[in-house]
């Protein structure tokens, strides 16, 4: 069986490959780990569309859920929206502050989009996207919990639904503040 | 108490540099598209920021810009971008650890291809038999095929 070593050569070579090529397959390109989960959520200062002020180091304390959308995501950042004014208005008593983070947009579709939701809660405009780069945003809507003692701790990309904001929400609210 | 103020003085600076700086140091042009096109453009994945024309890609340059003209150095605005994206925002991945294996393994893979196309050739050149073994033609065959030739086949 002289040479014999030659014919598994091929195999050898290739099925790694496929391996390599079904895995990559299998794995979702936009599922990125971030790097920033437990660590100290970045602060900022944005200005509401309201004109208020909205620090999120104001916000020390409370658990915070930071929604960054834009007025052309469509359908995502439409299918969240009720979602979100949902778990606002029922977690709004509970120690819980939702924020919107609008990034990439024009303000007038972004007025109209608020507007169409009615959403009670705070939304600013990121005209530089100096916030959505703080939170590693790569696209839209992506949304950040934070605990009371201001660390980000989940990170959901995508279309939030209220499952999974009541999930994440009811678990940090559990944690000792 | 070093700690504290170190703690400090960190909280300090990266405050001065979340809000919007005023150019003080004068940047240079050249190395913005240098960082930028080191990056990867966060919502087209394929491009670089220095190619892309997205609005996010021209936000990002202007972030590069503004930490530049701040006094940072390029490295600490890589850093800047790697620590909130990961090295996923890097095009090319960092030579070092698991890592180093992307740029091995081609290198180590077309080595192997050679030996084993020289191994291959010097099997075939010794042994010229082997590549194309020839079947003996049994005699009754040969004969068949010599009359079929010259025409005198069959009746």
């Amino acid at each position: 069986m002289k040479g014999g070593w030659l014919r598994w050569i091929i195999p050898a070579a290739v099925v790694p490959v496929l391996v390599l090529l079904a895995y990559g397959f299998w794995t979702n390109p936009r599922e990125i780990p971030s790097p920033l989960l437990g660590r100290p959520a970045a602060p900022f200062v944005l200005t509401t569309f309201d004109k208020a002020p909205l620090t999120l180091q104001d916000l020390r304390g409370k658990v915070v859920l930071i929604n960054f959308w834009a007025s052309w995501c469509i359908p995502a950042c439409y299918d969240e929206a009720p979602a979100l004014e949902r778990t606002w208005l029922a977690y709004k008593d509970k120690g819980v502050m939702v924020i919107g983070v609008n990034v990439q947009d024009t303000e007038e579709p972004a007025r109209k989009f608020l507007a169409r939701f009615q959403h009670s809660f705070p939304n600013a405009p990121d005209p530089r996207g100096y916030v959505a780069v703080e939170y590693g945003v790569y696209g839209v809507p992506e949304t950040f919990f934070i605990d009371r003692r201001g660390r980000v701790r989940f990170k959901h990309v995508g279309a939030l639904t209220d499952e999974t904001a009541r999930k994440r929400l009811d678990s940090l609210l559990e944690e000792p503040s | 108490m070093i700690r504290f103020y170190s703690a400090l003085a960190v909280l300090a600076v990266s405050a001065v540099l979340s809000a919007p700086a005023p150019a003080a140091v004068p940047v240079d042009e050249r190395v913005v598209h240098e960082l930028a096109a080191q990056l990867r453009c966060v919502v087209c994945q394929t491009l670089s920021v220095a190619d892309s024309p997205s609005e996010t890609a021209n936000q990002m340059r202007q972030i590069i810009r503004e930490r530049l003209a701040a006094g940072e150095t390029p490295e600490q605005v890589r850093q800047y971008f790697v620590q909130r994206y990961g090295e996923w925002i890097l095009l090319a991945p960092p030579k070092e650890g698991f890592n180093l294996l992307v740029w091995v393994v081609p290198f180590v893979g077309l080595g192997a291809g050679l030996v084993l196309v020289v191994i291959v050739l010097r099997r075939w050149s010794r042994n010229p038999a082997a590549a194309a073994p020839s079947t003996p033609v049994d005699p009754a065959m040969r004969e068949r095929i010599r009359r079929e030739m010259s025409g005198g086949g069959h009746p």
